[in-house]
């Protein structure tokens, strides 16, 4: 146990920080005179939300290199099987959430074929279609969907534990599931990308040919990426409308794929930890332009702010706030150690060479 | 679905509006041709550029043509600028870059034009008033007569330019091999703004035509954009006649399906897009880019 913890502890410790930070955040906020921890606490649930589609993308973008501007499209596909399969069909909130990631996951493996056949601007383009049509999709079919108003009335999500079942009421309750949901698929996601199957994502998106030549099977891992990244973005859209006990086809614009765009392009693409910190923050600072008193008008605002961090990134930041920190890291683990030790070197050095 | 529709109707409809998706899906295959960058944000550009022909038109009370004509230049030198400005400092290694550099700069027009122009729906004053023409049954309005005859203008003056104008022929050039061009000593940086400066003057002449029989407002070219985007990729985002084409058959189509089914007029684009290009993945009158290692 205490070699585990001087060899291993060091790397986890971190994680176990991360996680203590987790438990006692709705406690913190109690204590804190003028916050309502329950709004604040529905606002973290929403960014963990937005973060769980955030990672599913970057896989899909940042590790396949397979451009998706309609990801607001399977979050809308996981919200409403969610609530259709709960409000219609009666099912419980986890079978549900589960079936909802399956039917988007389904999707995107369907989109993932003719995918298969696009490159760069092509597959951008097919994407945004996608995005916009499922909303339409949506009006369109209004007899089961509830059309431009949309499905309300959800049920509380619960989960059933053998003999009795947790309901989660309050909106602490529903942050402790949207958070244990996002750390299991997290670890999910980092095993996966470590994995073979990552590795076959990232040689498709540095070079194709290569790829197919070292024997990756690019229908395989295309469509996989795909579909694996719609779970993602289903799961999530099934909590999203248990969160909000309702949703209309005005909540999945393509203003909301580009949400998710900007969460990785911000986050850096190709990191894990990246996606999670850019949905963190974005959802955030959303939030916090709302509450400027100088802006009368929010959405134009938060419009110009986001296309100036894309752009912004894309030029000062290329590998996001993840390379940011990773060079960081890099400049601590290469600092000189202490001011003796380097004397002592160059004295030894001055010595080797003969030099007095 | 009945098989009894007007026909006639719809197709000169169709053809109207398929001549104003065309026009700004030729400007998203010219900008793509000349620099490798496939631009999200041709249609907020062009919104950009229609609310500036409306305050020239009811602020300033200028004749329609000189608004329009003054537009034109706006929008060549906007796209030239931008260019200069933001994409010419991007680097282009991956084609994520340049997709996600103009939605960001789609995002700050929208913004922009929100913050200067308002939200609220305006009516933009119409070119032309007089009483239709008939041919037959069907109905030509003088703005679609209009639009026949801008469309028809823009684009024989742009073949004669391509044809037999130097920077035409260097711009083509550039298109066909950067290296190449480069060593017979064009100039690539002017070649690029020049084509970002061409094809946004052409997403503002559809804006300033399609603002009359629509509205105004800043989320106007949104539905355009899509249309004009599958319009360029069905018919080939490496070729000039295939944006005209592609145009063309989703306006008609566009015209006959908002006769049916108005609602999925957007997943009837969608779907086009797709289902052309599972059977040609580079459009129907491009070429399929084979790629090296």
């Amino acid at each position: 146990m205490v070699r585990w913890l001087r060899t291993r502890g060091r790397a986890a410790a971190p994680y176990a920080l991360g996680l203590a930070a987790v438990l006692v955040l709705p406690a913190v906020l109690g204590v804190i005179p003028g916050v309502a921890p329950g709004y604040v606490l529905y606002l973290v649930s929403l960014a963990l939300i937005y973060a769980v589609v955030a990672i599913g993308l970057g896989i899909l973008i940042g590790h396949t290199g397979q451009i998706s501007l309609g990801h607001a499209g399977f979050f809308a596909i996981g919200a409403y099987a969610s609530a259709l399969l709960t409000l219609r069909l009666g099912l419980p909130f986890v079978v549900a959430v589960l079936l909802a990631g399956s039917v988007s996951a389904a999707i995107g493996f369907l989109l993932g074929l003719p995918a298969l056949r696009l490159s760069g601007p092509y597959l951008a383009v097919a994407t945004l279609g996608f995005g916009l049509a499922i909303p339409q999709l949506a009006v369109w079919q209004g007899s089961w969907t509830g059309g431009s108003s949309g499905l309300h009335g959800l049920p509380l999500a619960s989960l059933p534990l053998g003999a009795f079942t947790i309901v989660f009421r309050t909106d602490q309750d529903y942050y402790y599931l949207a958070a244990a949901v996002l750390i299991v698929l997290t670890i999910f996601a980092r095993n996966v990308v470590t994995s073979h199957t990552g590795r076959a994502f990232v040689a498709i998106r540095d070079s194709e040919i290569a790829a197919r030549a070292m024997g990756v099977d690019l229908v395989r891992y295309k469509t996989t990426a795909f579909a694996l990244s719609a779970l993602y973005a289903g799961i999530a859209g099934g909590l999203y409308a248990h969160l909000l006990h309702g949703i209309s086809p005005e909540d999945f614009t393509v203003l909301l794929s580009v949400d998710f765009l900007t969460m990785i392009v911000l986050g850096g693409l190709g990191s894990v930890g990246g996606a999670l910190s850019g949905a963190l923050l974005l959802t955030f600072l959303q939030n916090a332009l709302t509450r400027l008193p100088v802006v009368h008008d929010f959405k134009n605002l938060y419009i110009v702010v986001l296309g100036a961090i894309l752009i912004l990134t894309i030029a000062f930041l290329p590998h996001g706030l993840a390379g940011v920190a990773r060079s960081v890291r890099l400049r601590w683990a290469a600092r000189p150690r202490d001011r003796a030790s380097r004397v002592d070197q160059i004295v030894e050095l001055g010595e080797g060479s003969g030099v007095r | 679905m009945t098989l009894d529709l007007p026909w006639g109707q719809l197709l000169v409809n169709g053809l109207a509006l398929g001549s104003l998706y065309a026009l700004t899906a030729f400007g998203i295959v010219l900008i793509f041709k000349t620099t490798q960058v496939i631009t999200f944000a041709q249609g907020e550009t062009a919104m950009f550029s229609t609310f500036v022909a409306f305050t020239l038109l009811t602020a300033f009370q200028l004749p329609f043509a000189v608004a329009f004509v003054l537009t034109m230049l706006f929008a060549g030198l906007f796209g030239a600028l931008i260019e200069r400005v933001v994409l010419r400092h991007i680097s282009t290694t991956t084609v994520l870059n340049p997709v996600i550099v103009t939605v960001g700069l789609s995002l700050i027009l929208l913004g922009a034009a929100g913050w200067i122009w308002g939200y609220e729906i305006r009516t933009f004053p119409d070119p032309v008033v007089g009483p239709p023409f008939h041919l037959g049954t069907v109905v030509v309005s003088q703005l679609n007569a209009l639009i026949f005859l801008v469309t028809l203008v823009l684009m024989t003056v742009l073949f004669a330019f391509f044809r037999f104008t130097r920077t035409g022929i260097a711009m083509r050039a550039v298109a066909e091999n950067r290296v190449a061009a480069q060593l017979m000593g064009i100039s690539i940086g002017r070649m690029n703004a020049l084509g970002w400066g061409m094809g946004t003057a052409m997403g503002a002449v559809t804006g300033m035509l399609i603002a009359p029989i629509n509205y105004l407002d800043p989320g106007m070219m949104g539905d355009v954009a899509l249309k004009a985007f599958a319009a360029a990729v069905v018919g080939g985002l490496t070729s000039l006649p295939g944006a005209v084409l592609g145009g063309l058959l989703l306006g008609i189509i566009d015209s006959v399906a908002g006769f049916e089914v108005a609602e999925l007029r957007n997943t009837i684009a969608f779907a086009l897009i797709v289902l052309v290009l599972v059977g040609r993945p580079g459009g129907l009158l491009g070429r399929h880019e084979t790629k090296k290692v």
